[in-house]
This record gives structure tokens, sequence and C-alpha cells, in this order.
């Protein structure tokens, strides 16, 4: 799939966001006042951003609000519906917080839930696709509710705990790049079952539909170098996980150590982001003989 | 909570104002189209399912209409050039300015030398009226593309039998049960060859392509033969061979129908050695079995001899079919001889050869049909024999074309498949005898018309176009010795010869639709280098270039004067049974074109242009006694000028009581009742003459009822072409009329009076491990030729070309996905990208013709993709053979019509560093667009 | 997954037939000349006359070639545009029901004006049939001429697909396949149409013909050919090498031959 920034942004600072929103939720940190306002102000500049993020995705931003009706079928909808619901609730919360100094658990709780539901839905946009069999794994949803959790963990400064989540994160994101490169294969995903002339013998594409590009390539049909993509693995999980939680564990705690590994971290994030989509293979790609097994 | 929602949708939406229906020009096939209006524009093009060519379907290039009718590219005003030739620099001029320069132009060269002018009209559509119009002017020089395109395989086809492929007959597509098709990528014939494959399918009829490509019709054919190009002449004799061999030949048909039985001249002494016997009556001769008397071929009850020995005073005589079988029954064509060449296995050739047996004579199809023969025998039924055939280009486009597509007809004949239900059948005017052409003319007289028409189809060496001081009347060098029979002309060499001033220099060259700087020529880059080139005293070489196109082409550049063209959906034309008509096998149809819309810029059809310019220039035939212009225009001329007394250009609706067909006073209203109809005319042929047309007494009366032939004109096929003999007894030395010597051994092999093959020149002259392998272009069914580059939607489709190559070159070189190529010839080099194919024969490599671009052309970017990866293979082709150290340069053309070889092609391939650039080589510095360039984007359709 | 109708009256669709088509492009043109001018936003082009020209289109052909050891290769054109799947997947995952499937025809279309150009539904579409026109941004997909198959104004000869009327080579069917009796699903049955790619799941209503079995030129020897006429055997499955035919052996048999006319 396409790389496209937008929706690098999104899912990456939004995970962020609600994570940090579900660890705020559950009164972690224990703050208040202006201290409670800086973090709750980072948790929906990233929550808030990224959503916005996505809207650069969008063909026609302005009917945007349609976006919320097809939450029975739709995951991306759902996306919509409990980010919002989740921003709102965890809103009163913090309102409650910040202003009055007035804590209310059970909304919190409510928020913080409704927090993660929204990274289990962002995950399940791309989790629920069978044409993109990398993704279509159950590990999907895991490894995103990971990485939000991961990142709430090291912005709402719980060390050990953020350490933990990124050895735990690295083993997930680890799995997920293994289990994904089975995916496509398992899938069935040959040009031979695409075109269903398998029957007929090995098939390869003599000519494309028109010489130039279209859409569905620009979108769907993005390549990654074998060797490219796992030097870019093994800098991911060194800026994701392994250099951070040195950092963390190795240095004493103070807040320059914490910015450089909630830097190095989010870098991770967007490298892992990056490859999640560059990697991914659609079907639809095999009509253009893209995707052969090496 | 389950509800279904869904938006009430307008399903009944209006589609258009109002329907003009008129004929498509996006190719030469001519499909009748529904053109849908809404306020004023063109909403939407669909195929008019009453039309006899397309019934309703439409191709890619037709469907696409719209783009190019609006297309950036279209001229807008007369232009003169302003800049040096070759740049684009113009300047707009008005039509009367246009038409004032020209006449200056070439008045003076009428007055004294009217052979200065060389007009010649490419992809024309109307050369009854070009040709009319050149003749009126009295220039010899004169003739379309069909030089450079197939003249091999119309000439082969009307020598042979009257007829050819394609214009002028077409498969029996609702009873063919076997079909083979060779060499053909998409044909004149677009949309009905489709539309016919589809109907042999639901029938099951098999197909069979032969084809070293395995795509289009190949890829769908039930077998594919993938031959080596330019060996389909041994292939077919080889299948020939095995068919005498085993006695599957049509005996009754060849009696009848064919010149098999007549007497041929056998002794080599005799003056008239291979020539036939004729009575006094000039009747040929056959040799009665009953009577052991020679009698006319015609005489009602004669039961000729196929093989016998013959003396008649003194000299020996052979039957035509005794020579034909002589020749062929020998080791030469035996299928294990001929496969090692061909590409094709031994068992193969044999099983087809029995396929073709057990088709034509075990499935034999009885119409119960009476008939009456031109002997005036009647017959019951009509005997069908289901076996079909169809070829093009891939067989003609060879130096050996000629008697590759003649083999190909003897094969049909001595299956007796030609005429008769399941086979191939002629298309009105259609079937006509060689002898009922005219022959060539080119005796120019100063201020006078030329002494008849250009074109025909000599009957010997007095019909050649050489002066009494033995040098070429044209300056195409058609009808000389060289290529004795070059129907057509020979567009292709006009540049060439024009620049060397051989056989002599020329002031003007005229030239409509063909663009002869870029793809229809060979040499391209040459051609350029010719049409710049300056003598020392700085003129031009060729002095001046009039020049009609209706969109910016690579040769707009070139020109001088520009006489801009509408686009098709613009302007009147008719598609004439005195050209190229539109008829089927069952009827007499012609159609028009009328302007659907009214162009919107300062541009004029090309032929009433043409008509007015004849006016100008008081053209005898363009301008009244009183020296007022005959015809308006093209449309006043299509009504009211007469051919011979009631015969005119169109056959619809003639006469006062509009009831005339082919014949009739002119109708003032006729192109209204065309338009009432479609755009098209069609008279069915009755039952009674639907086969058997050239023996068909039914046939041949309607035939003259219509104005297609004065009296009827029955006659036999020639499975032996006298005329060809002729030339060769000339080079024997016998006769008056004598070829150079350097050509006598050429002569002797090329006009073998029986088919024959030989190698392909290019390949017999150059080094055949330098260049071991064989280079061909496809046309792409959604392309025409450079045209199609302008269109929007097209252009998404092929904007660029990769070489395609076989498999086994393929690994020979280690090409991989992505890689480029150095591609050479012992012409020139160029550096293309490369594609693996494997259905493809083993020693080709091909690529689609004409996608390639000159920077600055057709209203495209300078980094358009067509002009960055696109290529021509032209460039490697030249339209001379390499030396042969003879101290000549032989044409790269066949040796009997002069047909271009571009087929014939030889390279060698090697791997290229990818480019940086990813620009092909070589690349032609920009030209200047005087149309300025396509906008960005667009979106047809939004006004609606 | 609420919105998608539990079944159609109608499960309207193509049946495309690979034994016959050619691959000329005329149905992806035609299906661009009457959409662009029809149902929804016109089907734009970018860089139109340019060096990257990308425009959007409701139909391609794709050319692949299949190759099965010792046989020789074949070439095989693939049109596709959207099956009309029971199952689709594009419908479910569109967030603003822009995308549905009609539950009297199983007709699948895009409702433009509620479309956002998020993608997803082309993201879910295993055949790449949804394309987003980049001018006006929402998705265009076949609308199976569901403004031409019911249409008044034209002829009722007319009321079929722009694609279907227009394919030379008769390789495009319209039909319903609800109806086991109709031409679709009789062609389908007798041609052993399978749905196009099942491990997507997405239940395709159009069907693909399969290409018929090419005569193999391996099987040669088991053909009969020709009995030479000079054959003495009599027995016409010689396979005999060069032959040694000659023009002698022609003249008798020409003589008992010509004497049998
Ligand atoms: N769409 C479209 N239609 C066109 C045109 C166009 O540009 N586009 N051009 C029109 C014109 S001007 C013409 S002349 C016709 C030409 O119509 P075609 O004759 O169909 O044209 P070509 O593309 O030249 O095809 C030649 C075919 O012969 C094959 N071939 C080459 N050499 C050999 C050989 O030695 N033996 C055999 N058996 N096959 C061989 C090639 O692989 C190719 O398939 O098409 C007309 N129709
Ligand atoms: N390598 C290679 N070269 C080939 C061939 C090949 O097979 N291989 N084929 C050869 C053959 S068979 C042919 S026929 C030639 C074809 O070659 P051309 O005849 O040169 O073909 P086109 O590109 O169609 O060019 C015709 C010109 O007519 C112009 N034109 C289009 N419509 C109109 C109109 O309505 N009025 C006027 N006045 N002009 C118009 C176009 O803009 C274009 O400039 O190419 C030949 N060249
Ligand atoms: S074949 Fe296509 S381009 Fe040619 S006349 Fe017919 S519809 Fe037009
Ligand atoms: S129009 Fe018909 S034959 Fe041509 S590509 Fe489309 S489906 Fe195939
Ligand atoms: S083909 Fe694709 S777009 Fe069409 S219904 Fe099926 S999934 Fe949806
Ligand atoms: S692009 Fe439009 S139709 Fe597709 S999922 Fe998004 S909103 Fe729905
Ligand atoms: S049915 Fe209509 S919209 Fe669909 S591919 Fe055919 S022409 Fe295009
Ligand atoms: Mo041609």
């Amino acid at each position: 799939m396409h790389p496209a920034p937008s929706v690098i942004v999104f899912t990456a600072l939004s995970g962020l966001g609600f994570g940090l929103l579900a660890f705020l939720g559950v009164n972690v940190p224990d703050v208040t006042g202006m201290t409670a306002f800086i973090f709750f102000f980072i948790a929906y500049a990233l929550a808030v951003g990224g959503l916005v993020a996505s809207t650069f995705h969008l063909g026609n931003p302005q009917r945007a609000l349609k976006a919320f009706t097809q939450w029975r079928s739709s995951w991306l909808s759902r996306e919509g519906v409990f980010a919002v619901l989740s921003l709102c609730v965890m809103g009163i919360y913090a309102a409650c917080l910040i202003f009055l100094d007035l804590r209310l658990p059970v909304v919190g709780i409510i928020g913080s839930i409704l927090s993660l539901i929204s990274v289990y839905c962002t995950s399940m946009i791309y989790g629920q696709l069978k044409t993109v069999p990398r993704w279509n794994q159950p590990l999907t949803p895991f490894l995103f509710l990971a990485y939000a959790q991961t990142g709430g963990a090291l912005l709402s400064g719980q060390v050990y705990l953020a350490a933990g989540l990124m050895v735990l994160l690295m083993i997930l994101q680890y799995a997920h790049w293994t289990i994904g490169d089975t995916r496509l294969a398992a899938a069935g995903g040959t040009i031979e079952a695409a075109t269903g002339l398998g029957h007929l013998g090995k098939v390869r594409l003599l000519e494309s539909p028109h010489s130039g590009t279209n859409y569905l390539l620009r979108e769907m049909a993005y390549e990654v170098g074998r060797k490219h993509a796992v030097k870019l693995r093994v800098i991911a999980l060194l800026l994701l996980g392994f250099l951070p939680c040195a950092l963390l564990v190795l240095t004493a705690p103070g807040h320059l150590s914490a910015l450089v590994a909630i830097v190095l971290h989010v870098a991770g994030v967007f490298a892992a982001r990056w490859l999640f989509f560059a990697e991914a293979e659609h079907v639809q790609a095999l009509y253009y003989d893209r995707h052969r097994a090496a | 909570m389950n509800k279904h929602i869904q938006p009430d949708l307008d399903t009944s939406p209006k589609v258009s104002d109002e329907i003009r229906k008129t004929t498509c020009y996006m190719c030469a096939c001519r499909c009748g189209i529904n053109v849908h209006m809404q306020d004023g524009k063109v909403k939407y093009i669909e195929g008019n399912r009453d039309h006899p060519i397309n019934r309703g379907v439409l191709c890619a290039k037709g469907s696409a209409g719209i783009m190019q009718h609006y297309s950036p590219a279209r001229l807008k005003a007369p232009m003169k050039r302003v800049g040096p030739r070759g740049s684009g620099e113009f300047e707009e001029i008005s039509w009367d300015e246009a038409f004032q320069i020209a006449s200056d132009w070439m008045t003076p060269l009428r007055e004294k030398h009217p052979e200065k002018l060389a007009f010649f009209t490419g992809r024309d559509q109307s050369q009854s009226l070009t040709s009319y119009w050149a003749q009126q002017f009295g220039t010899p020089n004169y003739a379309a593309h069909g030089g450079f395109c197939s003249v091999n395989m119309a000439a082969a086809g009307i020598y042979t039998m009257g007829g050819a492929f394609w214009e002028f007959g077409q498969p029996d597509w609702e009873r063919a049960k076997m079909f083979m098709i060779f060499g053909v990528a998409e044909d004149h014939d677009s949309n009905p060859i489709k539309l016919g494959l589809s109907r042999l399918k639901e029938r099951g009829a098999k197909i069979v392509g032969v084809n070293p490509v395995r795509s289009g019709y190949n890829a769908i054919a039930d077998e594919w033969v993938g031959i080596t190009p330019g060996t389909d002449g041994l292939f077919i004799l080889s299948l020939i061979r095995e068919l005498l061999a085993a006695g599957k030949v049509d005996l009754e048909y060849l009696i009848r129908y064919t010149n098999a039985p007549y007497l041929v001249n056998c002794d080599p002494e005799s003056d008239d050695h291979g020539l036939f016997l004729y009575d006094n009556d000039g009747k040929p001769q056959v040799l009665d079995r009953a009577t052991g008397e020679p009698l006319p071929f015609d005489q009602q009850g004669v039961k000729p001899e196929l093989a016998t020995n013959y003396t008649h005073k003194g000299t020996l005589y052979r039957p035509a079919f005794q020579l034909m079988a002589e020749k062929y029954l020998v080791d030469d064509y035996a299928p294990e001889n001929v496969a090692e060449r061909t590409g094709v296995k031994p068992d193969t050739i044999r099983r087809l050869a029995a396929e073709l047996a057990r088709t034509a004579f075990e499935e034999e199809i009885v119409i119960n049909q009476p008939w009456t023969d031109f002997r005036g025998e009647k017959h019951d039924e009509m005997i069908g024999r289901p076996v079909a055939f169809h070829a093009m280009r891939g067989i003609s486009a060879h130096s050996n074309g000629f008697q590759t597509c003649r083999a190909l007809h003897l094969l049909q004949i001595l299956l007796g498949s030609v005429e008769v239900p399941g086979g191939f059948r002629f298309k009105p005017p259609y079937p006509k005898p060689v002898t009922g052409h005219p022959r060539p003319h080119a005796k120019p007289v100063a201020n006078s018309p030329l002494n008849g028409p250009h074109l025909g189809f000599p009957q010997g060496p007095e019909d050649l176009a050489i002066k009494a001081n033995g040098t070429p009347a044209r300056i195409d060098k058609a009808f000389t010795w060289e290529n004795p029979m070059s129907a057509h002309g020979m567009m292709h060499m006009v540049i060439s010869n024009a620049h060397a001033g051989d056989p002599y220099k020329i002031d003007t060259l005229f030239m409509y639709m063909a663009n002869m700087s870029w793809n229809s020529s060979m040499n391209s880059r040459g051609v350029m280098d010719m049409l710049t080139d300056k003598t020392e005293d700085g003129e031009y070489v060729i002095p001046r270039i009039i020049y009609s196109d209706s969109y910016s082409s690579e040769m707009v550049a070139f020109a001088d004067l520009i006489l801009p063209d509408t686009t098709y959906l613009e302007r009147h034309d008719c598609i004439s049974l005195l050209d190229r008509p539109i008829s089927e096998a069952e009827a007499m149809c012609d159609s028009i074109r009328w302007p659907v819309v009214e162009p919107d810029r300062d541009v004029r059809g090309f032929q009433s242009a043409l008509i007015q310019l004849g006016a100008k220039m008081k053209l005898p035939g363009f301008v009244n006694e009183d020296g007022a212009a005959k015809y308006q225009d093209y449309a006043d001329y299509i009504v009211n000028h007469e051919r011979r007394p009631g015969v005119g250009p169109l056959a619809g609706w003639r006469g006062e009581d509009e009831t005339g067909s082919g014949r009739g006073a002119p109708n003032p209203n006729q192109i209204d009742r065309y338009i009432e109809n479609g755009g098209f005319y069609m008279d069915h042929i009755p039952e009674e003459a639907l086969f058997y047309k050239p023996w068909n007494k039914a046939y041949q009366d309607w035939a003259v009822e219509r104005g297609i032939f004065d009296a009827p004109s029955p006659y036999t096929f020639n499975i032996y072409v006298e005329q060809m003999q002729k030339f060769r007894l000339a080079a024997e030395g016998k006769g008056e009329l004598q070829p150079p010597d350097h050509l006598r051994e050429q002569l002797k092999m090329a006009m073998d009076p029986l088919p024959t093959w030989w190698q392909p020149f290019e390949e017999a002259l150059v080094d055949g491990e330098e260049y071991p392998i064989h280079a061909l272009t496809q046309r792409p069914a959604a392309m025409y030729h450079s045209w199609g580059s302008q269109n929007a939607w097209l252009r998404q489709i092929h904007g660029h070309n990769p070489l395609y190559v076989s498999g086994e070159i393929w690994e020979q070189h280690g090409f991989e996905e992505g890689d480029w190529a150095y591609l050479k010839s012992h012409h020139g080099e160029i550096q293309v990208p490369v594609v693996r194919m494997d259905a493809l024969n083993p020693k080709t490599v091909w690529t689609w013709n004409a996608i390639g671009k000159r920077k600055g052309a057709w209203a495209l970017d300078q980094d358009a993709p067509e002009t960055k990866k696109g290529f021509l293979l032209n460039h490697l082709i030249h339209e001379l053979l390499p030396p042969k150290g003879d101290g000549l340069r032989w044409s790269n053309s066949d040796p009997v019509t002069g047909q271009a070889a571009w087929y014939d092609l030889r390279v060698n391939i090697r791997k290229a560093p990818t480019p940086d650039n990813l620009q092909s080589e070589p690349a032609i510095a920009p030209q200047k667009s005087p149309v300025g360039q396509g906008p960005k984007n667009i979106r047809y359709g939004e006004d609606f | 997954m609420t919105t998608l109708p539990q079944s159609t009256h109608k499960k309207l669709g193509l049946a495309i037939d690979l034994d016959i088509c050619v691959g000329c492009h005329a149905c992806v043109i035609n299906c661009k000349e009457w959409n662009t001018s029809n149902y929804g936003a016109p089907l734009s082009d970018q860089d139109a006359y340019g060096a990257e020209p990308v425009g959007t289109f409701l139909n391609r052909i794709h050319t692949f070639e299949v190759k099965a050891a010792d046989k020789p290769a074949q070439t095989v054109h693939f049109p596709k545009s959207c099956l009309h799947c029971d199952d689709a997947p594009c419908v479910t995952v569109c967030p603003t029901g822009a995308s549905y499937k009609r539950a009297d025809d199983g007709i699948v279309l895009v409702n433009e004006s509620d479309c956002i150009g998020c993608g997803l539904c082309a993201w879910a579409c295993p055949y790449g049939a949804r394309e987003l026109d980049a001018a006006e941004g929402v998705m265009k997909k076949c609308t199976l001429c569901v403004d031409r198959i019911y249409n008044e104004n034209l002829p009722e000869i007319d009321r079929e697909p722009a694609c279907v009327r227009t394919c030379p080579a008769n390789a495009r069917h319209f039909g319903d396949y609800a109806d086991p009796d109709s031409n679709v699903s009789r062609m389908a049955a007798e041609r052993g149409a399978v749905p196009l790619f099942p491990e997507q799941g997405t239940s395709p209503v159009n069907r693909y013909l399969p290409p018929r079995p090419k005569a193999d030129i391996q099987t040669d020897g088991d053909i009969d050919i020709l009995a030479p006429f000079l054959d003495t055997s009599g027995n016409g499955n010689t396979a005999s090498g060069t032959s040694s035919t000659s023009a002698k052996g022609l003249l008798g048999w020409l003589d008992k031959a010509l004497e049998a006319i």
C-alpha cells in the first residue's frame, strides 16, 4: 500500500494520543490543574491532530460528518464515532479535573475504555481487510493497542511500565512482521488465483491495461525492496524499543532522558508505521503482476 | 434497524437531444455511428445497429472519436511557413491567400511540366476525386498510400482471382467451418473481423492463426502457428504439395472456373513460351478429352484435360495445371524440408493439410439454390467448401509478399473455396477481371489532362510507365522493370527520389494525410534530412511542399503551406463504389459523412478545398465552359459529378424518382436521403446471384443493371498469370521492350506465373549471424497510426511501446525486467525498453506501431511518454537494401509490385545500460507546436 | 454487517468470455465515453496531454501470458470491471453509506453526494474495480450502466450496458444470474465458469467464461494425415516422412479422377 503521510500521521499520532488518554483516564499520572492541562493538551493535540490529518486523505472532507452514520457496519465509521465519544467523555473528565479539581473516576474509566476502543477500531480498519493479508491477521489489533499503550505509558512518564511494554511491543511487532510475511501466500495471493487461469499454466502480466499509472497502482501497488525493508525493520525496532528502553533502564530517570526516549520511540513508531503500509501487499495488485513471491 | 436504505435513482435520464448518423473515421474501417448531440455538442458516439459494416458495435478508437474531434492538436487555419523547414514555425493566413499561393506555385507547372507536381494522397478515402483532380492537372505523379501499405495483397488478389481480401472480399463468416488467418493484427476490417470471429466461435468452427506473434486474433485462435517471418510462402506451398499429393483438390472447380486447363506453350525457344494457346477469336484453348482437340475454354460441354502433352503446329503445349503440379510436387516443398525455415513442424503441416481437405471435401455444404453459369449451364445447387482464409500485411509486407499472397489464393482455389458457400466471397464492385481494370497512364502533356488514369494493372511490358529514353515516367518509378506491377504506385519512394532528382527533379510536392516525415516512411530521420536539405544556392532541394492535415502532426512541420482539414464529424465525404466502398458479400453498399457539427475554426474539408483550388486553377472537370466553378464544394460534387452517364460517386437514390440504384441521373436530394437512411445505402444481391459471382449469370446481369459493369464480364481465375510470363519473356530477351540487363535475373525469378518463394531480400543480403533476429511491428487495436496519441483517452492505454522479445532471445541475452536494449540493423541503431514474451516465434522481436512521437508534435508535452520511452522501428528500416557490391542500390520492396518490405527487417540485440533519463534513442530535436499544448486536466462530459 | 441487502431479487451482472476477448479495449473506451457524461461526476483525466496522463476508468483490460511446461505460451486478454459481489466488502467498509448494493437488482453503486472519498472501499475490493476520481474526489465504479438498462429514453434493444453493446467480439453478455434460465446463467453453467478469486469470499455475481482448450500441437502425431494418392498400400495413416511424391503418380490419378467428373 502507498505509505501516504496522512494515514501514517493519523494512525501514529491518534494512537499515541488515545494511548495517553487511556492512562490519564485512570489517573496515571496523578495530576491536576496546570500539569493536568498540559498532559491533556498533549493527548488531545495528538489525538485530534491525527484525526485531522486523516481528513487530508479524503476527496471530499467537507462531507466528513457523514462518516459517522455507518457505525453498524463500518470500522472507519466506528472509529470516528468512538474517537469523538472518547474525546467528549475525556473532555468532561479533563475539564472537571483541570478547572474544578474534581475527579470523576467512573467517567475517567469509561473514557479510558472508549479511547482503547477507538484504537481498536482504527486497527480494525486495517485488520478487517482481507484484501491486504498482511494486515488481516489477529495480531493487528493487539499491535495497535500495544503501540498506543506503550506510547501512553511513555508520555505519561511510567518509565518501567513503558520499558516493559516496549519489550512486549518489540515482540509483537516482530511477530506481526514474521506472520505478515506469510499472509499473502496463505491467502492464496498469487496471480494464478487472482486470474483463475492457473489451470492453464504459470501466469504473468504481458501488458498492463494502460502504459502509465492509475489510482489503483498509486494507492495500492507500492513495493519496497526486501533488503530495504529488513534494514528499516531493524532501525524501527532499535528506535521504537531497544534504544529508548535501554536509555530508560540504564540512565537515571530525568526529563531529558524521558524526552530523548519519547523522541526515539516516536521516530520508531513512524518508521514502523511507514513499513506497516509500505510492506502491505494488496491483492488487487496481483492483476498487475506485482507482489510476485521472490 | 436492518432495513436496507438506498437512494432513489433516475434510471431513465435523458440520453441526448438528437442522434445524427454518419460514418466513423478513426480508421479506414468506416463503421456507421450514431452521434448523440446535446446542446449542440457531441455527447456520445455509439455504433449504428443497422449499418452493414459494424452492426452496432464500435471499437475503442471509434468511441474515442469525441476526444479526437475536440483534440487540442487540431489545426485552426491555413498556415505558411515562417521558420526553417522542420522547425514548426508558421503564420496563419486566409484561405484566399493559401489558394493564391498554391495556384501561383502550381499553375506555371501545368503550363510547362505538369510532372513537376507530385500529388500523393496518403490515407485517402476519396481517391476517385483526388485521382481525377491529378488527371485533370495532367501530372503522372499521383498515387495514394497503397504502395507502402498492402499492394501485394490487393494486386495478388486481383491478378489471381479478380478481387482481394478486406475491401474487395470477406470470409463467409456464417458458413465457414475452418478458418485460417495469416499475418493479421487488426486489419482495416477491424470490427467485421471481430464480429466474424465471434460468429465462428459461436458455431464451433476452428480458427487457426498463422503469425509469429500470439496476440489479438491469434490469442483467441484455437491453434497458433508461430511461423518465422517471411516464410509463409513456403508453408503454404508445402500445404499445397500435400493436397496435390493426396489428390485433395477440387478438380471440377479448377476445370470450370480457373485457367488450370489452359494450354501453355512449353517450348522454351518459342517467342510465346509460357503463353496460352489462343484461337482466332482470341479465346484461350483447352484440350478436350472427348475429341482430343483444342477447344475454347468456355465452350459448352467441353471436358478439358488437366495433364497432357499436346503438340500444336510443332509446339508442345501442356495444361497450366500440370505445370503447377510438377512445380510443387517436388521435395523442396516437402514438410520436412520447409520445417526448419518456417519454424513449423512437418507433422503440423501435414495435419493442417489434412484438416483443410477434410473440412473442404467431407464437410461440404449444399445450398438448394439453382443458378446458371456464364456458359449457359444450369446448376441445381450451390456447393460449398467451408474453409475460409484471410490474410494481411504479415504476408504482404515482405519482398516476397506478392508471390506469397498468390500462393495463398492458389491454395484457396485448389480447395474450390472462393465464391462458394463457406469460403471467401467478393463484395461489389468485385469480382472484376484483372483485364477489366484500367492500365497505367503516365504521359503528361502541358496544359492538358493526363492521357488516362494513373494507376492500373499492367498486362505486359507495353503498359510500363517508361519514357522513350528508357527512364521512369513517374517520380516514384512505379510501373518500371524494377517493379512492373506496382498497381498502387510507390508513395514511399517519392521523397527520396525527389531529393535525389532521380528520375527527374520536381518542383512542388503536394501531400495529403500521410505522416511522411515520421511513421509512414522508412528511415524517418533520413527523410527529415531530405525534406530540409538545401542546394548550394540555399534553396530547398525539394522546392515546395504543400500539405493537408487536420492535426499538428510531425509532417506539418516540414511543409511550406498548410491546408487545414476538418475533423471527420465536420465534413462531407463519400465512400464510393467508384473507389473502395463498404459493400458486403450479400449487398452493394456505399456511405457518406456529413457535417454533424460545423467547424469552429477556419478549416475546410480537404476535398472541398481541392475542388475549389481546381476551379481557381481552371482545371478541366472543375470549371464550366464559361470558366466558372463547376462545383461549389465536395457535397455538390458528390451529388452532381458523373463519371459515366448516370453513374456518379453515390449509388443510392439516383434519378428523378429517386429509385435508381447504381444508375440514374443526379438527384439533388441524394445526400438528404442518405442522412435519413443512417448515412449509407444498401442494395441486396438476389439469392440466385449470391455465390459464384464471377461466373454467375444472374450476378453479372445484376451488376450491369447497377452500373458496376457496362456489359457482363465473366472470367476465370488465374492459377497461372500469363501477364507475368510476358515480363519473364522480356527478361529472357524476347520481345521488343527489353529490361536493363541488371534486372533480368530478378525479373525471371520474380515474374514467375506460378506462385513461388524466395528468401526475403534483406535476409539474403545481410549476414545471418550478425543480424539473426526478425523485427516486426503490429497495429494496436486501440490506436490508429500516429493519430491516436493526441487522444487523451487512447494515449493512456498506449503511451509508450516496449520491444517484445521472445523468451529464447531474452534468456540468451540475460535480460531482466526493466532492461533496455540496443537494437541494430544494417541501417541504424535504436535504444529501447524491452519486455519478455513467450508466445512469440523464438527468432522474433516486435513492437506496437507508430507510438513514438517527435517532441512538440500533437500538442503534447515535450516530456510525453510517447516522445521519451516511445520509439519507432522505422529508424532501422531503409527504403534501399544494403549494397550488394554491384554498384547499385536496390529498393527494399517486392520486385513485382514495389510494396515496401517493412517486415523483412533483420536486427541484432544487445543489453543497454538503463538510461538515466529513460529516453529512447534516437531522440529527434523538438518541433514548435503551431497550436500550443493541450490543457492540463480535462473532464469531458461535465457540460451534460 | 448491516448494510448489504440480505438477498436481492435479481442478480444482474456480466458474463465475460475469455475465449473470445481479443483485448481490443473497445469496452473500456465506450464505458468511459458513456459514463463521463452520464451517471455522476465526469470521469476526469489528469495531465491529459502531458508527461504522466492518468484518468478514471471503470473497466480495464489486462493481458496475461500463460505458460505450461511443454506447451506454447498462450495469451489471454482479461477485462476487469466491478463484479457486483453478493458479499461486497466495499459496501460494508464504507463509513458514509455512499456505497450500497441495490436490493432489487444487486447492482453495487456509489451515491456520490454522500461519498467523502476516503478510498476505503477501493482498499476493500480485491479486484481493483474502484477508482477515486482525482477531480471530483469521489469514488467511481462500474454502475452496470444502471442509467441505460432501464432507460425508457433508449430503444429497448439498447437497454444493456455500453460495454456489452459495443464489444465487437461479443465477449460480454449482460443478464440476470438469479434466473437459472437466463443467457448468462446458461453460459456460465455450460462453460464451467467459476467465480473470480473465491479465496476472497466476495461471492461475485459476474462470471468469467474460461478460455477453451487450445489445439495442442503436441498431439500432431495422433492425427490422420493425408494419404498420398500414389501410396499403393492404400493405407492413409502412414506418417511416411518425405513421401517421394512425383508428378508421375499424379497423372494416373488425374486420369481416373477426371473420368469420374
Ligand atoms: N487499430 C488499428 N487498425 C488499423 C491500423 C492501425 O493503425 N490501428 N492501420 C490500418 C492499416 S493502414 C493497415 S495497412 C492495416 C494493417 O493490418 P494488419 O495487416 O493486421 O497490420 P499489421 O499490424 O501490420 O499486422 C501484421 C501482422 O502480421 C504479423 N506478421 C509479420 N510478419 C509476418 C510473417 O512473415 N508471416 C505471418 N504469418 N505474419 C507476420 C505481425 O505479427 C502482425 O500480427 O491495419 C489497418 N487497421
Ligand atoms: N514500422 C512500420 N511503419 C509503418 C508500418 C508498419 O507496419 N511498420 N505501416 C505502414 C502503413 S501500412 C501505413 S498505411 C502507414 C501509415 O502511415 P500514415 O499514413 O502516415 O499514417 P497516419 O499516422 O495515420 O498519418 C496520417 C496523417 O493524416 C492526418 N489526418 C488524420 N485525419 C485526417 C483528416 O481527416 N484529414 C487530413 N487531411 N489529415 C488527417 C494525421 O494527422 C496524420 O498526420 O505507415 C506505414 N509505416
Ligand atoms: S473500426 Fe473503429 S475506428 Fe475504425 S471506423 Fe470502425 S469504429 Fe471507427
Ligand atoms: S470490447 Fe470485448 S473483445 Fe474488446 S476488450 Fe472488451 S471484452 Fe474484450
Ligand atoms: S468487485 Fe469490488 S467494487 Fe465491485 S462489488 Fe465486488 S468488491 Fe465491490
Ligand atoms: S470512498 Fe466514498 S464510497 Fe468509498 S468508502 Fe469512502 S465514502 Fe464510501
Ligand atoms: S456495465 Fe457500464 S459501467 Fe460497467 S463496465 Fe460496462 S459500460 Fe462500464
Ligand atoms: Mo496501411
